[in-house]
């Protein structure tokens, strides 16, 4: 490449030092406070209190729904392979579906996971709580993170027992003989717990990072977008799995 | 390599060093594929030749030709380049943004997009090859190891590369996505968007739906082919008089679904962004303002809305319930009506700017016209193999290969090439040669015509796809030969016609007349320079907008200039 184009110098206004700006809560300035409060003159990313963290669940929930899409896919090939059987020469319906009744140990496992997402959500509202926001961004101690430190910590800890309770369900299957290969309805089970299990690991991934964020990011605001990612994927998957878990249950 | 380099090319975020790179992937992409095609087009005609390095091209080696070409183009150069690399290197500034709303994740697409490339370059040099099921790869024969040579390792390899590519193209897609909707600067308002940015939108929003469905389909087969469960692959499968181990009552129907339902909608992700560019490009040249914003805007939409729902019209021959075949062709045909409401749209713009236009057309002006006469060739033949009746003819013959090689392949190319020269300067601050460039073009568009035009013919005639030679035990075919021989020629008059464009970039990235700050006097905000604080106070094509008003007002001006 020649060097005769000069680039923008792209990489300038990214630098933050993490104070000054506005206060990350979701409060217009009245007027009246001097000249600095048009939003406009601000930098991309600082117009406004929420800018970032708005443009941040905006590219999760795109990814969601891609997600979705992907498990749509899973989901109808479920009922095509389901309507694959076909009429013999007597006009008798042959099928080689069979179904699987799921282990009980699900119904737990799904409770775990909407309590999960309980714990979660309160988390969220804590690092939202317009007084401890205020008090972190004017630096008199972190209460809104002590607070939703507790609650992340219960949720990575649900999150592993519902995991581990998917395993003890698959061991449950395996005992009864059935496998991942044994038939039509296994491979499904399988692959969907599989596939959905795969996402709550990341998931977890993600709330351990969320738990290390809030005491690595100095910036309120940051710190308040990996927890509100973190929780909005944590729900999506909860409500995936409440999809999934009806599909296995009554739709076999 | 200097630190300085290394910086600027390896660990970058920027997006013009990203647009740039994912460009550069694409010409190699597009070289190596043109390669594969010229071996196919010599190994039919002259099928006892010895290449060199390889000797008699074997039938299994001319399918993995197939199937290589076809890959590498529909995925690394037409979804590569117009979308993603285009998109990267245009997008943020032409709606007043400094950079995409997530630079990092642009960067991981990229090069998620070269592993990617990589792992599919390297079934040609695993055992057995690479493999030989066509790019559409239809299972049983997809998910069975000893289906073919390459159907082993180069199958898994080719389901791996895929799978990389999907991911990349939904991060990317969700980066476009956001960036459009959360870094439009003050003023660009949605219908304030130039059209090329219209089509990204609805593009990305195809890339998330039909890229998640193939990457599960490619989850499925995967696990058809490794963890022995049979989604695709029907029972009593028989392969070199062997049954293959039992598989239970899979459905290879289910794949070509979930493939279709991807592969239809890719097409309109290689030319939407096309059509984007085209409306500009001719308000641009024809000093005229876009004919129909709105309705250019509806149609895209409406393309977009009907892309997601005509993806049968590949399967009217599978097996497929009738009655879904006749709603796949119903769907098909509607989409035509928002594609010809967009040709007529152009067509009118080139009428009302008859006078007004540049004089004599720029190159980039005459490959949007070349694509436009792609567009209108290719799409005539849509209607004919959208009715059920016609395709149970003409489907897997040569009419296929030409339909959508013209309409796909070189009005998508040709938009790329319009795309290149036009935003040369961004790239490289010069202009690309005109001269060269005029030569390119009208090569370019007599051999393409040359070699896909008498395709049709082979096709009405009964020519299969796919068939590896003409002559041998079966003769029918082999009055066809000639036909086939000016056909071989005129591709490699049309591969050699493209050495003029890469002399073209070599040329114009050292000598090229410098551009400055706006050559096409276009309105559009990626010619307004790197001002920050940008502000847009009109729509995107203000071409002698009032009859009193300048020739061009940029999105940024203030206050029309009277004359």
């Amino acid at each position: 490449m020649p060097a005769t184009f000069t680039r923008t110098p792209a990489e300038i206004d990214r630098k933050d030092t993490g104070i000054g700006g506005k206060p990350p809560v979701d409060r217009r300035p009245t007027g009246g406070g001097g000249g600095d409060d048009n939003w406009d003159n601000h930098p991309q990313g600082r117009r406004g209190p929420r800018e970032l963290l708005t443009r941040y669940r905006l590219g999760l929930f795109f990814a969601l729904a891609g997600d979705l899409m992907f498990f749509i896919a899973l989901v109808s090939a479920f009922f095509v392979r389901q309507n694959a059987g076909h009429f013999d020469p007597r006009d008798n319906y042959v099928s080689d579906w069979h179904p699987l009744a799921v282990p009980p140990i699900l119904w737990i496992n799904t409770a775990i996971l909407l309590l999960s997402s309980l714990t979660v959500e309160v988390a969220r509202q804590h690092l939202f709580h317009e007084v401890d926001v205020m008090e972190e961004w004017l630096g008199l101690g972190r209460p809104a993170v002590r607070r939703a430190l507790p609650w992340l910590a219960g949720t990575v800890a649900l999150g592993t027992l519902f995991l581990a309770g998917q395993w003890i369900a698959w061991q449950q299957l395996a005992s009864q003989g059935l496998f991942f290969g044994t038939n039509e309805n296994s491979h499904f089970f399988y692959l969907i717990t599989a596939t959905h299990g795969i996402h709550l690991v990341l998931g977890i991934f993600a709330l351990m990072t969320a738990l290390c964020a809030l005491f690595l990011l100095r910036r309120v605001e940051m710190r308040q977008i990996v927890v509100d990612c973190t929780a909005w994927y944590w729900h999506t998957m909860g409500i995936f799995w409440i999809f999934l878990f009806v599909l296995l249950t009554c739709f076999q | 390599m200097s630190l300085a380099i290394r910086r600027r090319w390896f660990a970058t975020t920027d997006h013009r060093t990203i647009g740039i790179a994912y460009l550069l992937l694409s010409l190699v992409a597009v070289a190596v594929g043109t390669v594969l095609s010229l071996l196919m087009r010599i190994h039919i005609v002259w099928p006892d030749l010895k290449l060199p390095f390889w000797g008699v091209v074997p039938p299994e080696g001319y399918l993995a030709l197939v199937t290589m070409h076809g890959t590498l183009m529909v995925f690394f150069v037409l979804t590569t380049a117009p979308v993603n690399g285009f998109a990267s290197l245009v997008l943020p500034v032409q709606i007043g943004a400094q950079r995409m709303a997530f630079p990092l994740l642009n960067a991981v697409s990229l090069w998620l997009t070269l592993v990617s490339f990589a792992v599919l370059l390297a079934a040609f040099f695993v055992p057995g090859g690479a493999p030989i099921s066509g790019w559409t790869n239809y299972p049983p024969l997809s998910a069975i190891a000893a289906a073919g040579p390459g159907q082993a390792t180069g199958m898994d390899l080719w389901l791996v590369s895929i799978g990389i590519f999907c991911f990349a193209s939904v991060l990317a897609a969700i980066n476009l996505l956001t960036t459009i909707i959360s870094k439009r600067c003050a003023g660009m308002t949605l219908l304030r968007m130039p059209l090329t940015v219209w089509s990204w939108l609805v593009t990305a929003v195809l890339i998330l739906f039909a890229f998640s469905i193939l990457f599960a389909a490619v989850v499925l087969l995967l696990s058809d082919r490794h963890l022995a469960t049979s989604f695709f692959v029907p029972p009593g499968e028989v392969i070199d008089g062997v049954l293959v181990a039992p598989h239970a009552n899979g459905s290879p129907m289910l794949w070509l679904h979930l493939f279709w339902f991807f592969g239809h909608p890719e097409v309109y992700i290689a030319i939407l962004p096309a059509m984007g560019l085209t409306s500009s490009l001719l308000a641009n040249f024809t000093r005229r303002p876009v004919f129909g914003y709105r309705f250019m805007v509806g149609t895209t939409l409406a393309i977009g809305f009907f892309g997601l729902l005509v993806w049968g019209h590949h399967m009217f021959v599978s097996g497929m319930n009738p009655y879904a075949g006749t709603a796949f062709a119903l769907t098909t045909m509607a989409i035509a009506v928002p594609s010809s409401g967009k040709v007529l749209g152009w067509l009118a713009m080139l009428l009302r700017g008859r006078d007004s236009r540049v004089h004599p057309l720029p190159t980039p002006m005459l490959f949007t016209l070349g694509f436009l006469s792609f567009f209108i060739a290719g799409g005539l033949t849509g209607p004919i193999l959208a009715q059920p009746v016609l395709d149970a003819y003409l489907h897997n013959t040569y009419f296929v290969v030409a339909h959508f090689h013209l309409i796909m392949a070189m009005a998508g190319m040709f938009s790329l090439f319009a795309a290149v020269y036009y935003w040369f300067p961004l790239m490289t601050g010069r202009l690309m040669n005109e001269w060269l460039g005029k030569w390119h073009f009208w090569l370019s568009l007599i051999g393409a015509y040359a070699t896909f035009f008498p395709m049709h013919f082979a096709g009405l005639a009964g020519q299969p796809r796919h068939y590896a030679q003409l002559t041998g035990s079966t003769s029918a075919l082999s009055s066809l030969l000639p036909l086939q021989t000016g056909i071989t020629h005129s591709a490699l008059f049309l591969a050699t016609a493209q050495l003029l464009f890469l002399v073209n970039l070599v040329w114009s990235t050292q000598r090229g007349r410098v551009a400055g700050l706006n050559p096409w006097q276009a309105t559009t905000l990626e010619w307004a320079g790197t001002d920050v604080g940008c502000k847009v106070f009109r729509g995107p094509y203000e071409y002698r907008f009032h009859t009193n008003s300048a020739d061009f007002v940029m999105q940024c001006a203030e206050e029309a200039e009277q004359e």
